[in-house]
């Protein structure tokens, strides 16, 4: 039998390096894209201080993009070390697109970026424009490939199982790529990138505003900021992942347990604004429902159905006694791969194979499951059903905190009106929000497809490695202690870096690079370094 | 979909392919890590030691893709072996993750203050950052070509039954050495291109040389092991180049000096082992002679011809199990489905070419050696 405190060891493990790689990794989506702008205007308008303020966010880029690299590294092996058995099963598919992934974006954003901070004076104003943008474009394409290995783990299309090699293999790799459900999520990622970056960038300059210090520079990142965070506060909300929700029974399970539905509705379905749901009661108290709302945004039609938890494990049952059929037909074709009687009930229940695994968390053997155990499973079938509507709600109200947030910044810039006292605290404390967001975000997302992997085709704790409990531990850690060290440091070199402000560079296309110097804007009573 | 090759090329084109990314890792990153680990010696002021970090600092975070692109092609293209090697190494690869992570945060904020505690700091932490990697990839590869305590259950399922101190039975040991001799090399054979004349390129050159004459004598020592001891494994019966990949399909057993029987059957692979040998002597000569172009060609040399006489030796076999006989993984039985294998060879012949180029005019935008003064001078030096 498996034993289950290795998987929750590598759930907490896998839970944790991949929060903290993202920490780092919005900020660049976003920092990248707002990096190009920002040089654009200097290259379209030629003047100088647009180009001391692309290089002081290029510099705090600098900071954050080599955590993001050194933290992406853990993920690229952590599959093959933590969890070989899913590696195995589903590598055939899912390793395309990590290995498109480093072939068509890492190269592009590592070897671009070196260029960026070390080719200021050896490349003309247009080529170094490119290589900011080649670094964007590369960090982007990086999110969209990731996400359609992410997209597949939550929606599994274009592939089917080989009993020859037990294991998933592709059968129409367009399916894998056009995947909605990864689309869907690529945008809305991306975005969430972008709002994030927006959030600091403009923090950061009410801060240098509230102190008076680096005003040229100030002004105009809030003007960019304000405007770009506008645009991705209104497409990840609008754009957001939503829509995928109704298209396969894991989806809905995802949906039903977000909004703590546990029976069908009468469409359209109405939406809890609040609630205590209680996955051992399968129900929800203290309920405050919004009728219609969630038909509509989830089946896009006053029509559409959007299917309750209880139904849905129903169904998980009945998939998990044809996945019997299905799993004891694998085990004779194990025997004698010719056995025409077993391909024959294997085609005919192939589909529910992931369902069989699932009792495997309590009998060795699913043929061996009774009425009472296969109940049991299907009840596994729902997610963490409080901690997602929580979760969920935290996230989506900050989506729409940021729309507000945004406009009423752009608001201001638009009227040139940069010394709202109120507006420039509340900026410099809104800078954590779009982290919680993003963080809470991706646990939706991950804890909602429990208790699989794969969405009805393995479940997680079969995709576990075998390893021992004290391996794990002394990766987790080890894994702490050298994160949280980094974190320390790169934390205090953003802020001595904002504390610090802009350097001048002097105008220098004869190539001679200039000397460090003071900033000419200091009115502080902070000195500058 | 059609597919227009076989099962059995574009099994030995991945098999290719992947000698070639382990080959890219070595040659471009390889010298990064040799860099690192001579970083405290090379350069003795702070002066010298931002100009070696320098030196490698605008390319080496492409490089670094060769080593993820590594893993992610070996997920992709040998879903086996990504899966058996790295949760059965598991406590290694932390040690490699751990060690390299180290890198991009050292290189970004050494120079970031001017104290010297601080910077002193780093210097060890990228010296451990080029060494511990170049010794674990050794380490892992001689336990490669011994075999590895791995078995597969019926559900194909990976067991190791290893720990993390048996890795470094003798064996491994002088091939984690050649492994940091081969790499300090390299890394002496880019200082020498890239550093402007004076204390610290010549202490790169005194290292280098020592390097040249090791990597020579513990490969050559290698050689001499595996024709002698007890290492190497065949396979029993024929395997079906197009079959299923199962690898409880193949039987295979240890036989002593198993891994020379290739050079036999096919003498021109004795061309990898040659150029082994000879890349360590070209860059003595390079160093010697002071021509600088030939220590780094000999260098790259040596990684090429080492790298590939590996390969070439285990062929068929990719990781061989040293506790059962229907576990070893061979290109016939260990990679990804015929469809998979064909999609992903189209996405590297498009991509790979695109990668080279710009890889290429990154490369010649840094062209030129580092100076003291040009450090001392621009901001955005690390």
């Amino acid at each position: 039998m498996i034993d289950m405190a290795v998987v929750e060891l590598s759930r907490l493990q896998f839970a944790l390096t991949a929060l903290y790689h993202f920490l780092f990794v919005p900020l660049t989506l976003g920092l990248s894209f707002i990096l190009v702008i920002m040089e654009s205007v200097y290259v379209m308008t030629d003047r100088p201080i647009w180009r001391d303020v692309t290089r002081f966010w290029g510099k705090l880029f600098g900071i954050n993009f080599v955590l993001g690299v050194a933290t992406g590294l853990t993920m690229e092996f952590e599959f093959g070390t933590n969890w070989a058995y899913y590696s195995h099963y589903v590598g055939d598919i899912f390793g395309a697109p990590l290995a498109i992934e480093g072939l068509m974006a890492f190269f592009l954003e590592a070897t671009f970026v070196g260029l960026m901070f070390f080719g200021w004076d050896r490349l003309s104003k247009r080529g170094h424009l490119l290589t900011t943008f080649m670094v964007a474009l590369g960090s982007n394409l990086s999110a969209l490939w990731i996400l359609i290995a992410n997209g597949w783990m939550q929606h599994p299309t274009g592939a089917v199982f080989n009993p020859e090699t037990m294991r998933m293999e592709v059968s129409n790799f367009k399916d894998v790529i056009f995947n909605p459900v990864a689309q869907a999520k690529f945008v809305h990622t991306v975005s969430a990138g972008y709002v994030c970056a927006s959030v600091f960038v403009l923090g950061v300059s009410c801060y240098y505003l509230l102190r008076g210090r680096h005003l040229e520079l100030a002004k105009r990142s809030f003007t960019v900021a304000a405007s770009f965070g506008l645009l991705s506060s209104l497409s990840v909300v609008v754009l957001g992942d939503e829509s995928g929700y109704a298209l396969t029974d894991n989806q809905q399970m995802k949906l039903a347990a977000i909004e703590a539905m546990w029976e069908t509705e009468q469409a359209p379905a109405g939406l809890d604004l609040f609630g205590i749901p209680s996955n051992s009661a399968h129900e929800t108290a203290f309920e405050i429902r919004i009728p219609y709302i969630l038909g509509l945004v989830a089946t896009r039609s006053i029509t559409g159905e959007v299917t309750g938890i209880i139904p849905l494990v129903e169904r998980a049952e009945n998939r998990m006694r044809s996945g019997i059929i299905a799993y004891d037909a694998v085990e004779r074709l194990k025997v004698d791969r010719n056995d025409l009687a077993a391909r024959e009930a294997w085609e005919r229940n192939k589909d529910d194979l992931g369902f069989a695994l699932l009792l495997k968390r309590f009998v060795a053997d699913p043929r061996k499951a009774d009425a009472a155990t296969i109940e049991k499973a299907a009840w596994t079938t729902v997610p963490n059903v409080p901690a997602l509507f929580w979760m969920f709600r935290i996230m989506a109200g900050l989506g729409f905190f940021f729309i507000a947030f945004f406009a009423t910044a752009f608001t201001f810039s638009v009227r040139r009106q940069f010394d709202r006292k109120w507006f420039l605290r509340a900026a410099v404390l809104a800078i954590p929000l779009p982290w919680i967001a993003i963080e809470v975000g991706w646990l939706v997302a991950e804890l909602g497809r429990q208790p699989w992997a794969v969405d009805g085709v393995l479940p997680t704790f079969l995709g576990a490695s075998s390893l021992t409990r004290g391996q794990i531990w002394t990766t987790i850690t080890g894994f702490t202690v050298l994160y949280g060290i980094m974190a320390v440091i790169e934390v205090r070199l953003m802020l001595a870096t904002i504390r610090k402000g802009p350097e001048i560079y002097e105008g220098n296309d004869d190539g001679d690079p200039a000397p460090e110097r003071a900033p000419a804007t200091t009115f502080t009573a902070i000195p500058a370094e | 979909m059609t597919i227009p090759f076989d099962y059995e090329t574009l099994r030995l084109i991945w098999w290719t392919l992947l000698g070639v990314l382990l080959i890219g890792f070595a040659l471009t990153d390889g010298f990064d890590l040799g860099s690192a680990a001579l970083l405290p010696f090379v350069g003795r002021t702070d002066a010298e030691r931002r100009m070696v970090i320098n030196a490698i600092g605008p390319t080496w975070e492409g490089n670094q893709v060769w080593f993820i692109l590594g893993g992610g092609a070996i997920f992709a293209a040998w879903p086996f072996v990504y899966a058996v090697s790295f949760s059965g190494f598991y406590l290694a690869m932390f040690l490699v993750l751990s060690a390299l992570i180290l890198r991009p945060v050292g290189f970004k904020y050494r120079s970031k203050k001017p104290d010297a505690g601080w910077r002193s700091r780093w210097d060890w932490a990228l010296f451990v950052g080029g060494l511990v990697p170049a010794l674990v990839f050794g380490v892992a590869v001689g336990n490669v070509l011994q075999g590895v305590p791995f078995r597969l259950d019926s559900d194909l399922r990976s067991f190791y039954v290893g720990t993390l101190l048996g890795l470094f039975s003798p064996f491994a040991l002088l091939s984690g050495l050649v492994s940091v001799s081969m790499l300090v090399l390299h890394g002496a054979g880019w200082l020498t291109l890239k550093l402007e004349h004076g204390a610290a390129r010549d202490r790169a050159q005194t290292y280098g040389q020592v390097a040249a004459l090791v990597a020579l004598v513990l490969y050559a020592a290698g050689g001499v092991w595996l024709a002698m001891g007890d290492i190497g494994y065949t396979v029993i019966g024929a395997v079906d180049p197009m079959g299923p990949s199962n690898p409880r399909l193949a039987v295979s057993v240890p036989a002593a000096g198993a891994w020379l029987a290739n050079y036999g059957a096919h003498p021109w692979m004795i061309l990898a082992p040659v150029l082994g040998l000879a890349g360590p002597l070209v860059a003595l000569a390079g160093i010697r002679g002071r021509k600088d172009v030939l220590v780094f060609a000999g260098s790259s040399m040596a990684n090429l011809g080492i790298i590939a006489s590996v390969g070439l030796s285990m062929f068929p076999f990719i990781l061989p199990s040293s506790i059962d006989n229907r576990s070893s993984l061979l290109v016939w039985n260990a990679s990804s489905s015929h469809m998979t294998l064909f999609i992903m060879l189209l996405a590297t012949v498009i991509l790979l070419p695109i990668v080279l180029a710009y890889t290429a005019w990154a490369y010649k935008i840094m062209f030129g050696r580092v100076t003291e003064r040009e450090v001392g001078l621009n901001p955005d030096f690390y």
